[in-house]
C-alpha cells in the first residue's frame, strides 16, 4: 500500500511539474547587450498615445528604454489608433501609435509612417484536417457562424469548432479587425492564452483557431489565406493578408524631431529594440533606411 | 513584578523558586495570548480589507453601466465600440454549474462517507481514506488538465453524436457545461466526504445500538438514525462544497469553453470566476472595473450562502 502511494505521489509530482513548465511562457522582456552610440544622458519625457493593440509593445519599451536612457520616461496612453494619429497631428504628443497603415489624407498632413513592427496572425487547424487553404470570405463565414461544417469549404464532413481568444486580447482584436468581423464572431471557445489555443486546436478535430505568428509550432497546421502561406517572408513582402503594421507616427520626419524622440527611434530600430519587438511576439522590421 | 517585591520568599535570582517559575510562566502565557490575539486579528483584517476593497473597486462600475444592465444584461462584449457588460449568463452558469455539481457530488460524497464511517472494515477504509485525502491535495489545475485531456474529447464524441444534424448547435469541442459540472463534482468530493465522515463518526455509538436493538437493520439505522443525527455536520460539508465549486476558476476555465452563452448542457459557458480569470490580464478602464464588479457579485453570493447556512444550522441545533 505504501509503495502504491509513493508511485501515485510521484505521478502527481510529474503531472504538476509538467503543468508548471507549460505555465512558463516566453513573455519576459529582459534584454542583453547595450545600445550602440547615442548620448545616454538625455533626460525628459516622451509622450505617445494611440493603438490599444500596441500596449504590449509600448509597455515592453517602457521597461527596457530606461535601462539605456535612465533619465527618460515614456508616457504612453492607449486610446485607439485614430485618436493617436489625431493627437500627433494636433501636436499634443510626440508619437501617435497606430496599428494600421496611415491613410493618404493623414500622410498629406505631414504625418510620417514609421513602421516599428509587424503583427502577423496565423490561422491554424488540427493536423488531421486536410483543408490547406481558406479565402478571407470563408474565414469570415466560419468565424461569424455562417459556415459550420468543413465540407462547406472543401474539407471533410466534420463540424467546425471555432476557437478564439478572450476580449481584450490583442491577437483577437487584430484578427477581427483585419477580417472586419469585430464583435460579430460566434466563438465556441474563448481561451486566455496563445498556448491554450494551440493546445486546443491540436487536440480537437475540426477546430480552427488563430494565433500570433511567432507562436506557431508543429502541433497545429497553419493554413494558407487566399493561397498565401503564413510566413515571415510573405508578411514582409506584404502578400499575406492577416497582417498589420505597428506604426509610431511622427509629425514630420524623425530627423525633424527632438533629440529625445530621435534617440527613441534609434533605440527601437536598433538590435536591442527589435529584440523587444520579437519578444512581444511581433515581426521585426529594418530601420527607416530600408523603407 | 508585584508578586516578586511583596514576597520575601523569592530568591534574588528570581528563577529557581516555584514563584519565580510561575512568573516566567505568566510572561509566556501573556505573550502567547498576545500572539493568538494578533493572529485572530489578521483574519478579521483580511476579511475587512477584502470586503472594503471589493466594494470600493467593484461598485463604481455598477453606477457607470447601470446595476440592471450588468446583472440582467445577456450580452458580454466589453471591448466593442458600444460595449455591453451583461453578466446574466455568467451568473446563471455559476448557479447551475454549482447546483448540478452539488447534486452529483453530494450523494456520492455522502455515501462514500457512510461507507468509510459505518460499513467498511478497517483494512478497506485504510485504503480508501488516503485516496480521498490525496484527492483533496491535488491542485485544481491538475483537475482541469485531466478534464481537458480525458473528459472533453469524450464529451466531444457525445456532442458530435447528439448534434450531428443540428445546424443550430455550435460544436464546442467538448468544452461545455457538463464537463465543468463533472470536474466540479469530483473536486468537491473530498470536502464532502471528509466533513461528513467525521460528523458521522461523532454520532454517539448508543444511537446506533438503540436502533439496532429495536430491530432496525444496519441500512435502516444508517438512513433513519445516523445520517439524521449527523445532519448539521453533513450540511456544513455541503456548504463548503458549494463554496469550493462556486469559487473554483482554474480547473473550470480549462473545460468550460468560456464563452458567455446560455448555460445549456452542451453549450460553451462562462462562469463568474472564469470571466475574471481570463480577461483580467489585458483589460483596462471600465472593462477592468466591471471585472471587479463580477468579483463583488461572487463575494455577495458566498456571503449569502454563509448566512443561509448559519441560519439553517442554528435552526437544526434549536430543534435538537
Amino acid at each position: 500500500m505504501k509503495h502504491m502511494k509513493k508511485i501515485l505521489a510521484l505521478a502527481m509530482c510529474g503531472a504538476m511539474a509538467a503543468v508548471a513548465f507549460t505555465g512558463c511562457s516566453n513573455n519576459g522582456t529582459t534584454t542583453s547587450g547595450t545600445s550602440e552610440g547615442g548620448n545616454t544622458n538625455l533626460s525628459g519625457t516622451i509622450t505617445m498615445t494611440g493603438s490599444t493593440s500596441m500596449q504590449n509593445l509600448c509597455q515592453a519599451l517602457q521597461e527596457v528604454f530606461p535601462e539605456v536612457y535612465p533619465n527618460v520616461t515614456i508616457d504612453a496612453q492607449f486610446t485607439g489608433s485614430g485618436a493617436g494619429i489625431e493627437a500627433v497631428t494636433a501636436g499634443t504628443v510626440d508619437i501617435g501609435n497606430a496599428s494600421r497603415a496611415l491613410t493618404d489624407e493623414e500622410k498629406a498632413e505631414g504625418i510620417v509612417e514609421n513602421v516599428v513592427a509587424i503583427d502577423g496572425i496565423a490561422v491554424v487547424v488540427n493536423p488531421a484536417n486536410d483543408v490547406t487553404n481558406l479565402t478571407q470570405d470563408q474565414l469570415k463565414q466560419i468565424y461569424t457562424g455562417e459556415v459550420t461544417n468543413w465540407s462547406e469549404v472543401g474539407g471533410p464532413d466534420m463540424a467546425i469548432v471555432v476557437v478564439g481568444r478572450e476580449s481584450g486580447s490583442g491577437t483577437r482584436s487584430a484578427f477581427e479587425e483585419l477580417l472586419g468581423v469585430e464583435d460579430a464572431c460566434a466563438y465556441a471557445q474563448e481561451l486566455d492564452s496563445t498556448g491554450g489555443v494551440a493546445t486546443t486546436v491540436s487536440s480537437t478535430e475540426g477546430a480552427i483557431g488563430y494565433l500570433s505568428l511567432d507562436a506557431l509550432d508543429d502541433t497545429v497546421k497553419s493554413i494558407q489565406i487566399d493561397g498565401v502561406d503564413a510566413t515571415e517572408e510573405n508578411i514582409t513582402a506584404g502578400t499575406y493578408a492577416l497582417q498589420r503594421p505597428f506604426v509610431m507616427a511622427t509629425n514630420g520626419e524623425i530627423s525633424e524631431q527632438s533629440e529625445l524622440v530621435q534617440a527613441f527611434f534609434e533605440f527601437v530600430y536598433s538590435e536591442q529594440g527589435q529584440e523587444v519587438v520579437s519578444q512581444v511576439g511581433l515581426i521585426t522590421v529594418d530601420g527607416p533606411s530600408a523603407e | 513584578m508585584k508578586v516578586k517585591s511583596s514576597n520575601p520568599a523569592v530568591a534574588p535570582s528570581g528563577k529557581t523558586t516555584i514563584l519565580g517559575v510561575n512568573q516566567s510562566r505568566k510572561a509566556i502565557e501573556r505573550t502567547a495570548t498576545i500572539i493568538f490575539f494578533v493572529c485572530g486579528i489578521v483574519a478579521i483584517l483580511a476579511v475587512a480589507a477584502i470586503t472594503i476593497y471589493l466594494i470600493a473597486s467593484g461598485a463604481p462600475a455598477l453606477g457607470k453601466v447601470g446595476i440592471l444592465d450588468i446583472l440582467f444584461g445577456t450580452v458580454w462584449s466589453p471591448t466593442a465600440d458600444d460595449p455591453s457588460f451583461g453578466i446574466a449568463y455568467l451568473i446563471l452558469a455559476s448557479i447551475f454549474g454549482t447546483a448540478l455539481a452539488i447534486c452529483i457530488g453530494v450523494p456520492i460524497g455522502l455515501l462514500a462517507a457512510v461507507f468509510l464511517a459505518e460499513i467498511a472494515n478497517t483494512k478497506v477504509a485504510n485504503i480508501v481514506r488516503p485516496c480521498v485525502e490525496l484527492l483533496a491535495g491535488i491542485p485544481s489545475v491538475v483537475y482541469g488538465l485531466l478534464g481537458a485531456i480525458i473528459l472533453c474529447p469524450l464529451m466531444y464524441d457525445i456532442e458530435a453524436a447528439i448534434f450531428a444534424n443540428d445546424p443550430n448547435h455550435q460544436m464546442t469541442g467538448g468544452k461545455n457545461l457538463i464537463s465543468a459540472i463533472l470536474v466540479l463534482a469530483i473536486m468537491i468530493l473530498p470536502t464532502v466526504i471528509n466533513v461528513s465522515e467525521s460528523s458521522l463518526r461523532a454520532v454517539p455509538q448508543n444511537y446506533r445500538a438503540s436502533s439496532l436493538a429495536l430491530g432496525a437493520s444496519k441500512i435502516q439505522t444508517i438512513f433513519k438514525v445516523t445520517i439524521p443525527a449527523a445532519k448539521s455536520g453533513i450540511l456544513t460539508g455541503v456548504v463548503l462544497g458549494i463554496g469550493r465549486a462556486l469559487g473554483e476558476a482554474m480547473a473550470v476555465v480549462m473545460v468550460c469553453g468560456n464563452v458567455a452563452n446560455v448555460p445549456f448542457p452542451f453549450n460553451s459557458v462562462r462562469f463568474l470566476t472564469t470571466g475574471i480569470v481570463s480577461e483580467m490580464s489585458y483589460s483596462s478602464g471600465l472593462h477592468r472595473e466591471v471585472l471587479f464588479t463580477i468579483g463583488l457579485v461572487l463575494f455577495v453570493f458566498i456571503m449569502i450562502i454563509n448566512v443561509l447556512v448559519n441560519v439553517v444550522l442554528k435552526k437544526g441545533v434549536e430543534k435538537e
